[in-house]
Protein backbone atom coordinates (compact mmCIF):
# COMPACT_ATOMS: atom_id res chain seq x y z
CA UNK A 1 0.00 0.00 0.00
CA UNK A 2 1.22 3.55 -0.77
CA UNK A 3 1.00 5.40 2.29
CA UNK A 4 2.17 8.61 0.93
CA UNK A 5 -1.08 9.16 -1.02
CA UNK A 6 -3.53 6.92 0.30
CA UNK A 7 -6.43 8.46 0.69
CA UNK A 8 -8.14 8.78 4.61
CA UNK A 9 -10.65 5.89 4.11
CA UNK A 10 -7.96 3.97 2.95
CA UNK A 11 -5.83 4.46 5.93
CA UNK A 12 -8.28 3.56 7.81
CA UNK A 13 -9.77 0.83 6.46
CA UNK A 14 -6.25 -1.01 6.05
CA UNK A 15 -5.75 -0.01 9.89
CA UNK A 16 -8.84 -1.25 10.84
CA UNK A 17 -8.70 -4.36 8.55
CA UNK A 18 -5.09 -5.35 10.70
CA UNK A 19 -3.44 -4.76 6.99
CA UNK A 20 -1.20 -2.56 7.97
CA UNK A 21 -0.35 -1.06 11.46
CA UNK A 22 -0.95 1.97 12.87
CA UNK A 23 2.22 2.23 14.21
CA UNK A 24 3.67 1.23 10.71
CA UNK A 25 1.14 4.28 9.40
CA UNK A 26 2.40 7.06 12.30
CA UNK A 27 6.43 6.09 11.65
CA UNK A 28 6.25 5.93 7.67
CA UNK A 29 4.55 9.54 7.92
CA UNK A 30 6.89 10.68 10.91
CA UNK A 31 10.05 9.86 8.80
CA UNK A 32 8.71 11.95 5.67
CA UNK A 33 7.94 14.85 8.94
CA UNK A 34 11.92 14.31 9.78
CA UNK A 35 13.45 14.79 6.46
CA UNK A 36 11.17 16.87 4.30
CA UNK A 37 10.15 19.35 6.48
CA UNK A 38 12.83 21.71 7.09
CA UNK A 39 12.28 22.80 3.71
CA UNK A 40 8.59 23.96 4.83
CA UNK A 41 8.52 25.07 8.73
CA UNK A 42 5.31 23.30 8.72
CA UNK A 43 5.65 22.14 11.80
CA UNK A 44 5.63 24.11 15.28
CA UNK A 45 5.67 21.20 17.55
CA UNK A 46 6.03 17.13 16.72
CA UNK A 47 4.09 14.73 18.85
CA UNK A 48 6.46 12.57 20.61
CA UNK A 49 4.00 10.47 21.95
CA UNK A 50 2.56 9.92 18.10
CA UNK A 51 4.22 6.53 17.70
CA UNK A 52 3.00 5.12 21.23
CA UNK A 53 -0.39 6.93 20.12
CA UNK A 54 -0.94 4.77 17.38
CA UNK A 55 0.46 0.96 19.29
CA UNK A 56 -2.08 1.66 21.72
CA UNK A 57 -4.57 1.95 19.04
CA UNK A 58 -3.18 -1.32 17.24
CA UNK A 59 -3.53 -3.06 20.87
CA UNK A 60 -7.66 -1.95 20.77
CA UNK A 61 -8.00 -3.62 17.23
CA UNK A 62 -5.93 -6.15 18.38
CA UNK A 63 -8.65 -6.81 21.26
CA UNK A 64 -11.26 -6.28 18.56
CA UNK A 65 -12.45 -3.01 19.30
CA UNK A 66 -13.71 -0.66 16.64
CA UNK A 67 -11.07 2.10 17.13
CA UNK A 68 -13.34 4.80 15.12
CA UNK A 69 -13.96 5.57 10.98
CA UNK A 70 -10.64 7.49 11.35
CA UNK A 71 -8.66 4.52 12.97
CA UNK A 72 -4.45 5.14 12.32
CA UNK A 73 -4.92 8.27 10.07
CA UNK A 74 -2.23 10.76 10.90
CA UNK A 75 -3.42 14.22 10.90
CA UNK A 76 -1.44 17.51 11.77
CA UNK A 77 -3.53 20.34 13.67
CA UNK A 78 -3.36 24.02 13.01
CA UNK A 79 -2.22 25.25 15.90
CA UNK A 80 -5.24 27.51 16.58
CA UNK A 81 -6.51 24.48 18.13
CA UNK A 82 -5.91 23.23 21.88
CA UNK A 83 -4.54 20.23 22.54
CA UNK A 84 -4.28 18.67 25.66
CA UNK A 85 -0.65 17.97 26.19
CA UNK A 86 0.81 19.55 23.33
CA UNK A 87 2.21 22.69 22.85
CA UNK A 88 -0.38 25.96 21.19
CA UNK A 89 1.15 28.98 20.62
CA UNK A 90 -1.04 30.26 18.04
CA UNK A 91 2.08 31.14 15.77
CA UNK A 92 2.43 34.02 18.85
CA UNK A 93 5.20 34.50 21.58
CA UNK A 94 2.48 35.87 23.66
CA UNK A 95 1.50 32.00 23.70
CA UNK A 96 5.01 30.60 23.55
CA UNK A 97 4.94 28.21 26.50
CA UNK A 98 1.00 27.39 26.40
CA UNK A 99 0.33 23.93 26.93
CA UNK A 100 -3.64 23.60 27.02
CA UNK A 101 -5.33 20.99 29.97
CA UNK A 102 -7.92 20.46 27.50
CA UNK A 103 -8.70 19.34 23.40
CA UNK A 104 -10.56 21.22 21.70
CA UNK A 105 -14.02 19.78 20.88
CA UNK A 106 -12.78 18.93 17.27
CA UNK A 107 -10.12 17.92 18.27
CA UNK A 108 -11.23 15.40 20.73
CA UNK A 109 -13.96 14.37 17.97
CA UNK A 110 -11.02 12.90 16.02
CA UNK A 111 -9.39 11.64 18.35
CA UNK A 112 -12.20 9.94 19.14
CA UNK A 113 -12.69 8.41 15.71
CA UNK A 114 -8.82 7.30 15.72
CA UNK A 115 -6.92 10.11 14.63
CA UNK A 116 -3.19 9.69 15.26
CA UNK A 117 -2.03 13.40 16.41
CA UNK A 118 1.60 14.25 14.41
CA UNK A 119 1.57 17.40 15.41
CA UNK A 120 1.22 20.82 15.28
CA UNK A 121 1.11 23.08 12.56
CA UNK A 122 2.35 26.44 11.68
CA UNK A 123 0.42 29.58 10.65
CA UNK A 124 0.04 33.55 10.62
CA UNK A 125 0.13 35.04 14.56
CA UNK A 126 -3.77 34.55 16.08
CA UNK A 127 -4.74 33.57 12.36
CA UNK A 128 -4.43 36.98 11.02
CA UNK A 129 -2.99 36.77 7.47
CA UNK A 130 -3.39 35.82 4.06
CA UNK A 131 0.49 34.66 3.31
CA UNK A 132 1.64 32.87 6.55
CA UNK A 133 4.08 35.19 7.07
CA UNK A 134 3.02 37.21 10.32
CA UNK A 135 3.74 33.48 12.95
CA UNK A 136 6.15 33.43 15.36
CA UNK A 137 7.82 30.28 14.45
CA UNK A 138 8.86 31.90 10.99
CA UNK A 139 6.98 31.63 7.69
CA UNK A 140 6.21 28.42 5.87
CA UNK A 141 6.96 27.62 2.31
CA UNK A 142 4.83 26.56 -0.15
CA UNK A 143 6.12 23.08 -1.46
CA UNK A 144 5.45 23.92 -4.98
CA UNK A 145 7.88 26.93 -4.98
CA UNK A 146 9.75 27.32 -1.89
CA UNK A 147 10.08 30.93 -2.27
CA UNK A 148 6.43 31.20 -2.51
CA UNK A 149 3.84 31.88 0.35
CA UNK A 150 1.75 29.04 1.47
CA UNK A 151 -1.54 31.63 1.36
CA UNK A 152 -2.46 32.36 4.82
CA UNK A 153 -3.52 31.53 7.55
CA UNK A 154 -4.00 28.26 7.71
CA UNK A 155 -0.58 27.46 5.47
CA UNK A 156 1.29 25.27 7.97
CA UNK A 157 -1.46 22.51 7.45
CA UNK A 158 -2.10 23.57 3.42
CA UNK A 159 1.75 23.40 3.13
CA UNK A 160 2.28 19.95 5.43
CA UNK A 161 -0.66 18.65 3.84
CA UNK A 162 0.18 19.10 0.10
CA UNK A 163 3.71 17.48 0.74
CA UNK A 164 1.74 14.87 2.44
CA UNK A 165 3.72 14.68 5.68
CA UNK A 166 0.30 13.60 7.20
CA UNK A 167 -2.70 12.35 5.51
CA UNK A 168 -5.29 15.35 6.77
CA UNK A 169 -5.23 18.37 8.68
CA UNK A 170 -7.69 20.99 10.55
CA UNK A 171 -7.53 24.73 9.51
CA UNK A 172 -9.38 27.74 10.62
CA UNK A 173 -11.60 29.91 8.51
CA UNK A 174 -12.19 33.54 9.80
CA UNK A 175 -11.97 35.31 6.24
CA UNK A 176 -10.80 32.86 3.75
CA UNK A 177 -8.08 31.07 5.84
CA UNK A 178 -8.68 27.41 5.17
CA UNK A 179 -9.83 28.11 1.39
CA UNK A 180 -7.13 30.52 0.46
CA UNK A 181 -4.21 27.79 1.32
CA UNK A 182 -5.60 25.22 0.20
CA UNK A 183 -5.74 26.77 -3.36
CA UNK A 184 -2.51 28.09 -2.94
CA UNK A 185 -1.23 24.77 -2.68
CA UNK A 186 -3.31 22.32 -4.20
CA UNK A 187 -5.54 20.65 -1.76
CA UNK A 188 -9.55 20.92 -1.19
CA UNK A 189 -10.03 23.41 1.83
CA UNK A 190 -13.42 23.18 3.56
CA UNK A 191 -15.22 25.92 5.13
CA UNK A 192 -18.62 24.87 6.79
CA UNK A 193 -21.63 26.88 7.96
CA UNK A 194 -21.27 28.69 10.61
CA UNK A 195 -22.34 26.58 13.33
CA UNK A 196 -21.83 23.08 12.08
CA UNK A 197 -18.31 23.37 14.22
CA UNK A 198 -17.58 24.21 17.74
CA UNK A 199 -15.45 26.62 17.93
CA UNK A 200 -14.86 25.50 21.79
CA UNK A 201 -10.92 25.46 22.36
CA UNK A 202 -10.41 27.26 19.44
CA UNK A 203 -8.02 30.18 20.18
CA UNK A 204 -10.76 33.24 19.42
CA UNK A 205 -9.97 35.20 16.93
CA UNK A 206 -13.44 37.05 15.49
CA UNK A 207 -15.73 34.82 17.54
CA UNK A 208 -18.65 35.46 14.73
CA UNK A 209 -16.51 34.49 11.62
CA UNK A 210 -14.01 31.62 12.96
CA UNK A 211 -15.18 28.24 11.81
CA UNK A 212 -12.80 25.26 11.70
CA UNK A 213 -12.56 22.68 8.77
CA UNK A 214 -10.94 20.04 7.16
CA UNK A 215 -7.63 20.51 4.72
CA UNK A 216 -7.21 17.61 2.66
CA UNK A 217 -6.07 16.06 -0.28
CA UNK A 218 -9.74 15.09 -1.74
CA UNK A 219 -13.23 15.90 -1.54
CA UNK A 220 -14.30 12.52 -0.17
CA UNK A 221 -11.89 12.67 2.54
CA UNK A 222 -13.02 16.09 3.12
CA UNK A 223 -16.27 15.20 3.65
CA UNK A 224 -15.57 12.30 5.61
CA UNK A 225 -13.62 14.75 8.14
CA UNK A 226 -16.55 17.17 8.17
CA UNK A 227 -19.11 13.92 9.28
CA UNK A 228 -16.49 13.58 12.63
CA UNK A 229 -16.13 17.04 13.30
CA UNK A 230 -19.88 18.96 13.13
CA UNK A 231 -22.53 18.55 15.64
CA UNK A 232 -24.14 20.27 18.25
CA UNK A 233 -21.93 20.38 21.30
CA UNK A 234 -23.17 22.30 24.27
CA UNK A 235 -19.85 23.99 25.21
CA UNK A 236 -20.53 26.29 22.37
CA UNK A 237 -23.91 27.85 22.19
CA UNK A 238 -23.53 29.00 18.46
CA UNK A 239 -23.64 25.01 17.05
CA UNK A 240 -26.36 24.11 15.28
CA UNK A 241 -28.72 21.19 16.93
CA UNK A 242 -29.29 20.22 13.33
CA UNK A 243 -28.29 16.41 12.66
CA UNK A 244 -24.90 15.73 10.79
CA UNK A 245 -25.73 14.17 7.04
CA UNK A 246 -23.57 11.66 5.75
CA UNK A 247 -22.16 13.94 3.60
CA UNK A 248 -19.32 11.31 2.24
CA UNK A 249 -21.53 8.20 1.87
CA UNK A 250 -24.38 10.40 -0.24
CA UNK A 251 -21.57 12.09 -2.48
CA UNK A 252 -22.41 12.20 -5.80
CA UNK A 253 -20.31 13.40 -9.01
CA UNK A 254 -23.97 14.20 -11.02
CA UNK A 255 -24.28 17.66 -11.55
CA UNK A 256 -27.04 17.33 -14.60
CA UNK A 257 -29.76 20.10 -14.07
CA UNK A 258 -28.24 21.87 -11.37
CA UNK A 259 -27.60 25.46 -11.26
CA UNK A 260 -24.27 26.94 -10.83
CA UNK A 261 -24.09 30.84 -10.15
CA UNK A 262 -21.80 33.00 -11.54
CA UNK A 263 -20.90 36.29 -9.28
CA UNK A 264 -21.64 39.34 -11.93
CA UNK A 265 -19.69 41.08 -9.33
CA UNK A 266 -16.56 38.63 -9.00
CA UNK A 267 -16.47 38.36 -12.98
CA UNK A 268 -15.92 41.94 -13.70
CA UNK A 269 -12.75 42.82 -11.52
CA UNK A 270 -9.10 41.88 -12.90
CA UNK A 271 -8.04 38.48 -12.67
CA UNK A 272 -4.77 37.41 -13.06
CA UNK A 273 -5.09 34.98 -16.81
CA UNK A 274 -4.31 31.57 -14.99
CA UNK A 275 -6.85 32.03 -12.19
CA UNK A 276 -9.47 33.80 -15.22
CA UNK A 277 -8.35 30.71 -17.48
CA UNK A 278 -8.89 27.96 -14.89
CA UNK A 279 -12.53 29.47 -13.86
CA UNK A 280 -13.35 29.44 -17.74
CA UNK A 281 -12.52 25.64 -18.18
CA UNK A 282 -14.47 24.96 -14.87
CA UNK A 283 -17.35 26.62 -16.05
CA UNK A 284 -17.40 24.86 -19.26
CA UNK A 285 -16.43 21.09 -17.49
CA UNK A 286 -19.52 21.78 -15.35
CA UNK A 287 -21.49 22.81 -18.48
CA UNK A 288 -20.79 19.83 -20.02
CA UNK A 289 -21.58 17.52 -17.63
CA UNK A 290 -25.51 19.15 -17.94
CA UNK A 291 -25.10 21.89 -15.03
CA UNK A 292 -26.99 25.17 -15.80
CA UNK A 293 -24.94 28.15 -15.77
CA UNK A 294 -26.87 31.18 -14.38
CA UNK A 295 -26.17 34.61 -13.75
CA UNK A 296 -26.67 36.09 -9.81
CA UNK A 297 -25.67 39.26 -8.62
CA UNK A 298 -24.85 40.63 -4.87
CA UNK A 299 -24.13 44.05 -5.26
CA UNK A 300 -23.58 44.51 -1.63
CA UNK A 301 -20.32 42.31 -1.99
CA UNK A 302 -18.24 45.45 -3.02
CA UNK A 303 -18.62 46.07 0.83
CA UNK A 304 -17.17 43.23 2.06
CA UNK A 305 -13.32 43.50 2.94
CA UNK A 306 -14.05 46.55 4.56
CA UNK A 307 -16.68 45.20 6.59
CA UNK A 308 -15.22 41.90 7.43
CA UNK A 309 -12.14 43.97 8.23
CA UNK A 310 -13.90 46.12 10.62
CA UNK A 311 -15.58 43.62 12.03
CA UNK A 312 -12.67 40.97 12.69
CA UNK A 313 -10.49 43.59 14.02
CA UNK A 314 -13.10 44.81 16.43
CA UNK A 315 -13.65 41.41 17.92
CA UNK A 316 -10.21 40.43 17.71
CA UNK A 317 -9.35 43.48 20.31
CA UNK A 318 -12.03 41.91 22.52
CA UNK A 319 -10.86 38.34 22.57
CA UNK A 320 -6.95 39.44 22.66
CA UNK A 321 -8.12 41.28 26.10
CA UNK A 322 -7.35 38.09 27.86
CA UNK A 323 -3.74 38.20 27.04
CA UNK A 324 -2.30 40.02 30.30
CA UNK A 325 0.64 38.13 31.53
CA UNK A 326 -1.22 36.67 34.37
CA UNK A 327 -2.78 33.60 33.83
CA UNK A 328 -1.01 32.48 31.26
CA UNK A 329 1.15 33.15 28.43
CA UNK A 330 4.45 35.73 27.89
CA UNK A 331 5.14 38.36 30.63
CA UNK A 332 7.20 41.13 30.69
CA UNK A 333 10.61 41.22 32.66
CA UNK A 334 9.52 43.54 36.68
CA UNK A 335 12.82 41.83 38.55
CA UNK A 336 14.22 45.21 39.27
CA UNK A 337 11.25 47.10 40.38
CA UNK A 338 9.70 47.60 44.01
CA UNK A 339 6.17 48.49 42.19
CA UNK A 340 4.82 48.56 38.85
CA UNK A 341 1.56 50.68 37.36
CA UNK A 342 -1.26 48.30 36.29
CA UNK A 343 -1.42 50.14 32.89
CA UNK A 344 2.68 49.49 32.17
CA UNK A 345 2.31 45.74 33.93
CA UNK A 346 -0.15 44.81 30.99
CA UNK A 347 0.81 46.99 28.51
CA UNK A 348 4.59 45.94 28.32
CA UNK A 349 3.70 42.21 28.06
CA UNK A 350 1.56 42.67 25.46
CA UNK A 351 3.29 44.90 23.64
CA UNK A 352 6.40 42.61 23.69
CA UNK A 353 4.21 39.51 23.40
CA UNK A 354 1.78 40.28 20.28
CA UNK A 355 3.57 40.77 17.08
CA UNK A 356 2.94 43.75 14.11
CA UNK A 357 0.10 42.54 12.48
CA UNK A 358 -1.58 41.56 15.69
CA UNK A 359 -1.24 45.15 17.37
CA UNK A 360 -2.15 46.52 14.10
CA UNK A 361 -5.41 44.91 14.26
CA UNK A 362 -6.11 45.01 18.26
CA UNK A 363 -5.46 49.24 17.24
CA UNK A 364 -7.75 49.45 14.95
CA UNK A 365 -9.95 47.30 16.78
CA UNK A 366 -9.83 50.01 19.53
CA UNK A 367 -10.52 52.26 17.77
CA UNK A 368 -13.66 51.65 15.68
CA UNK A 369 -15.27 50.31 18.86
CA UNK A 370 -13.82 53.47 21.14
CA UNK A 371 -16.44 56.03 22.19
CA UNK A 372 -17.89 57.75 19.37
CA UNK A 373 -16.86 55.70 16.75
CA UNK A 374 -18.69 52.21 17.86
CA UNK A 375 -22.34 53.78 15.53
CA UNK A 376 -20.24 54.77 12.42
CA UNK A 377 -17.93 51.76 12.21
CA UNK A 378 -18.85 48.64 14.03
CA UNK A 379 -22.64 49.09 14.46
CA UNK A 380 -23.00 49.91 10.60
CA UNK A 381 -20.99 47.30 9.59
CA UNK A 382 -23.25 44.75 11.12
CA UNK A 383 -25.94 46.51 9.26
CA UNK A 384 -24.26 46.28 5.86
CA UNK A 385 -23.42 42.90 7.00
CA UNK A 386 -27.16 41.53 6.99
CA UNK A 387 -27.83 43.19 3.49
CA UNK A 388 -24.70 41.46 2.63
CA UNK A 389 -26.69 37.73 3.98
CA UNK A 390 -29.96 39.10 2.67
CA UNK A 391 -28.41 39.63 -1.20
CA UNK A 392 -26.82 36.04 -0.92
CA UNK A 393 -29.84 34.73 0.04
CA UNK A 394 -31.74 35.97 -2.84
CA UNK A 395 -29.10 35.12 -5.16
CA UNK A 396 -29.62 31.16 -3.57
CA UNK A 397 -33.03 31.26 -4.67
CA UNK A 398 -31.92 30.74 -8.08
CA UNK A 399 -28.61 28.43 -7.94
CA UNK A 400 -27.73 25.88 -5.91
CA UNK A 401 -23.73 26.67 -5.78
CA UNK A 402 -22.14 29.72 -6.28
CA UNK A 403 -18.43 29.40 -8.27
CA UNK A 404 -16.24 31.82 -8.30
CA UNK A 405 -12.10 32.19 -7.91
CA UNK A 406 -10.79 31.68 -4.68
CA UNK A 407 -8.04 34.49 -5.05
CA UNK A 408 -7.25 37.30 -7.93
CA UNK A 409 -3.64 35.35 -8.52
CA UNK A 410 -2.05 31.72 -7.59
CA UNK A 411 0.53 32.40 -4.55
CA UNK A 412 3.21 35.29 -4.50
CA UNK A 413 6.57 35.38 -3.08
CA UNK A 414 7.21 35.49 0.25
CA UNK A 415 7.88 39.28 1.52
CA UNK A 416 6.15 41.06 -1.57
CA UNK A 417 3.08 42.05 0.00
CA UNK A 418 3.90 41.98 3.84
CA UNK A 419 5.05 45.51 4.21
CA UNK A 420 1.45 46.72 2.67
CA UNK A 421 -1.40 45.66 4.96
CA UNK A 422 -3.82 47.18 3.19
CA UNK A 423 -2.91 45.59 -0.59
CA UNK A 424 -2.98 42.13 1.54
CA UNK A 425 -6.17 42.59 2.93
CA UNK A 426 -7.58 43.30 -0.48
CA UNK A 427 -6.36 39.58 -1.17
CA UNK A 428 -9.74 37.92 0.97
CA UNK A 429 -11.96 39.96 -1.51
CA UNK A 430 -13.59 37.02 -2.87
CA UNK A 431 -13.61 34.90 0.40
CA UNK A 432 -14.00 37.04 3.01
CA UNK A 433 -18.29 37.53 2.08
CA UNK A 434 -19.04 34.00 2.72
CA UNK A 435 -17.60 34.32 6.63
CA UNK A 436 -19.90 37.30 7.33
CA UNK A 437 -23.07 35.78 5.82
CA UNK A 438 -21.94 32.74 7.93
CA UNK A 439 -22.18 30.32 4.03
CA UNK A 440 -20.48 27.04 3.65
CA UNK A 441 -17.26 27.84 1.34
CA UNK A 442 -14.54 25.40 -0.15
CA UNK A 443 -11.90 25.13 -2.74
CA UNK A 444 -11.09 22.49 -4.56
CA UNK A 445 -8.17 22.47 -7.27
CA UNK A 446 -8.74 22.78 -10.80
CA UNK A 447 -5.57 24.56 -12.13
CA UNK A 448 -1.88 25.37 -12.67
CA UNK A 449 -0.14 28.45 -13.41
CA UNK A 450 1.98 29.19 -16.10
CA UNK A 451 4.78 29.04 -13.00
CA UNK A 452 3.64 25.39 -12.23
CA UNK A 453 1.44 26.84 -9.06
CA UNK A 454 -1.78 25.29 -8.20
CA UNK A 455 -4.85 27.29 -8.53
CA UNK A 456 -8.54 26.48 -6.84
CA UNK A 457 -12.26 26.75 -7.86
CA UNK A 458 -14.26 28.65 -5.00
CA UNK A 459 -17.71 26.92 -4.31
CA UNK A 460 -20.10 28.59 -2.08
CA UNK A 461 -24.06 27.42 -0.84
CA UNK A 462 -26.65 28.43 1.07
CA UNK A 463 -26.66 27.85 5.02
CA UNK A 464 -26.29 23.85 5.69
CA UNK A 465 -26.28 23.51 1.63
CA UNK A 466 -22.67 21.50 2.02
CA UNK A 467 -23.89 18.59 0.26
CA UNK A 468 -24.47 20.06 -3.08
CA UNK A 469 -21.29 22.11 -2.35
CA UNK A 470 -19.49 18.78 -2.03
CA UNK A 471 -21.00 17.79 -4.84
CA UNK A 472 -20.55 19.90 -7.29
CA UNK A 473 -17.04 19.72 -6.13
CA UNK A 474 -16.80 16.14 -6.65
CA UNK A 475 -17.78 16.56 -10.20
CA UNK A 476 -15.13 18.96 -10.83
CA UNK A 477 -12.24 16.82 -9.07
CA UNK A 478 -12.99 13.82 -11.07
CA UNK A 479 -12.41 15.92 -14.54
CA UNK A 480 -9.55 18.14 -12.75
CA UNK A 481 -6.53 18.91 -15.11
CA UNK A 482 -4.79 18.48 -12.07
CA UNK A 483 -5.48 15.68 -10.63
CA UNK A 484 -2.83 13.42 -9.67
CA UNK A 485 -0.03 16.16 -9.88
CA UNK A 486 1.96 16.67 -6.63
CA UNK A 487 4.68 19.54 -5.30
CA UNK A 488 8.31 18.79 -6.49
CA UNK A 489 9.39 18.93 -2.86
CA UNK A 490 8.16 15.27 -2.10
CA UNK B 1 -6.80 62.37 11.44
CA UNK B 2 -4.70 59.68 13.31
CA UNK B 3 -2.00 61.56 14.75
CA UNK B 4 0.48 60.70 17.12
CA UNK B 5 -2.18 62.03 20.37
CA UNK B 6 -4.98 59.73 18.99
CA UNK B 7 -2.53 56.37 18.53
CA UNK B 8 -1.50 57.46 22.26
CA UNK B 9 -4.94 57.44 23.32
CA UNK B 10 -6.33 53.98 21.43
CA UNK B 11 -2.41 52.57 22.56
CA UNK B 12 -3.83 53.30 26.56
CA UNK B 13 -7.97 52.03 25.58
CA UNK B 14 -5.96 48.94 24.05
CA UNK B 15 -3.46 48.07 27.03
CA UNK B 16 -0.69 47.67 24.20
CA UNK B 17 3.00 50.15 24.54
CA UNK B 18 3.62 50.84 21.37
CA UNK B 19 7.45 52.14 20.41
CA UNK B 20 7.74 55.71 18.65
CA UNK B 21 8.38 53.84 15.62
CA UNK B 22 5.35 51.68 15.98
CA UNK B 23 3.36 54.60 16.97
CA UNK B 24 4.28 56.37 13.15
CA UNK B 25 3.75 53.41 11.00
CA UNK B 26 0.74 52.86 12.69
CA UNK B 27 -0.77 55.90 12.10
CA UNK B 28 -0.35 55.86 8.76
CA UNK B 29 -1.58 52.49 8.22
CA UNK B 30 -4.44 52.92 10.56
CA UNK B 31 -5.42 56.32 8.46
CA UNK B 32 -5.06 53.79 5.23
CA UNK B 33 -7.39 51.35 6.67
CA UNK B 34 -9.45 53.73 8.22
CA UNK B 35 -10.26 55.91 5.21
CA UNK B 36 -11.33 51.95 3.45
CA UNK B 37 -13.57 51.39 5.89
CA UNK B 38 -15.43 55.03 4.96
CA UNK B 39 -16.45 53.18 1.59
CA UNK B 40 -19.82 51.96 4.22
CA UNK B 41 -20.78 55.28 5.51
CA UNK B 42 -22.75 55.72 1.76
CA UNK B 43 -24.67 52.65 2.38
CA UNK B 44 -28.27 53.38 2.96
CA UNK B 45 -28.81 51.13 6.47
CA UNK B 46 -31.74 52.72 7.91
CA UNK B 47 -33.66 50.71 9.90
CA UNK B 48 -31.65 47.33 9.08
CA UNK B 49 -31.10 45.23 12.33
CA UNK B 50 -27.03 44.67 12.55
CA UNK B 51 -25.95 41.19 12.04
CA UNK B 52 -24.15 39.17 15.02
CA UNK B 53 -24.47 36.01 15.12
CA UNK B 54 -24.57 34.69 11.15
CA UNK B 55 -26.84 31.61 11.45
CA UNK B 56 -30.22 30.71 13.82
CA UNK B 57 -29.08 30.29 17.48
CA UNK B 58 -31.23 27.23 19.24
CA UNK B 59 -31.11 28.06 22.68
CA UNK B 60 -30.57 25.21 25.68
CA UNK B 61 -29.88 24.87 28.90
CA UNK B 62 -27.59 22.79 30.18
CA UNK B 63 -28.21 20.92 33.21
CA UNK B 64 -27.52 22.10 36.66
CA UNK B 65 -24.77 19.65 38.00
CA UNK B 66 -21.53 20.98 39.32
CA UNK B 67 -18.44 18.67 37.97
CA UNK B 68 -14.83 18.98 38.92
CA UNK B 69 -13.52 19.16 35.19
CA UNK B 70 -9.82 20.88 36.19
CA UNK B 71 -7.60 20.91 39.42
CA UNK B 72 -6.67 23.81 40.91
CA UNK B 73 -2.90 22.49 39.68
CA UNK B 74 -4.44 22.42 35.88
CA UNK B 75 -5.40 25.48 35.92
CA UNK B 76 -2.26 27.13 37.05
CA UNK B 77 -0.11 25.33 35.18
CA UNK B 78 0.59 27.71 32.45
CA UNK B 79 1.11 30.79 34.33
CA UNK B 80 3.75 32.86 34.14
CA UNK B 81 4.75 32.97 38.03
CA UNK B 82 2.60 31.27 41.28
CA UNK B 83 2.64 30.57 44.76
CA UNK B 84 1.42 27.25 45.08
CA UNK B 85 -1.64 27.20 43.24
CA UNK B 86 -2.05 31.31 43.31
CA UNK B 87 -1.15 33.53 40.35
CA UNK B 88 1.60 35.24 41.84
CA UNK B 89 2.20 38.99 40.15
CA UNK B 90 4.41 41.81 40.65
CA UNK B 91 3.40 44.21 43.46
CA UNK B 92 1.31 46.83 41.76
CA UNK B 93 0.14 50.18 42.36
Amino acid sequence: MDLTFASISDIAEAVQNKKVSAKEVAEHFAKRIATLDEKLNSFTTKNDQAIKDAEALDTRIAKGENVGPLAGVPFGIKEMFCTKGLKTTAGSKILENFVPPYDATVVARLKAAGIVVMGKLNQDEFAMGSSNETSFHGPTKNPWKLDCVPGGSSGGSAAAQAARLVAGTLGTDTGGSIRQPASFCGIVGVKPTYGRVSRYGIIAYASSLDQAGPMVSSVKDAALTMEVISGFDSFDSTTTQRPVPAWSKNLKSDVKGMKIGLMKEYMSGSLHPDVQKTVENSIETLKKMGAEIVEVSVPMSEFAVPVYYLIAASEASSNLARYDGVKYGHRAEFKNLSAVELETFYGKTRGEGFGKEVKRRIMLGTYCLSSGYYDAYYNKAGQVRRLIMNEYLEAFKKCDVILSPVTTAPAFKIGERISDPLTMYLNDIFTTSTNLAGLPGMSVPFGLSQENLPIGIQLTASHFEEQKMLDVAFALESASPVKGKNPHVI
Amino acid sequence: MIDKKTIEHIAKLARLQVSDEEAQEYSTQLAKALGHFEQISKVNTAGIEPLVTPTEIESFWREDVVKQEFTAEEMTANAPAKAGNLFKVPPVV
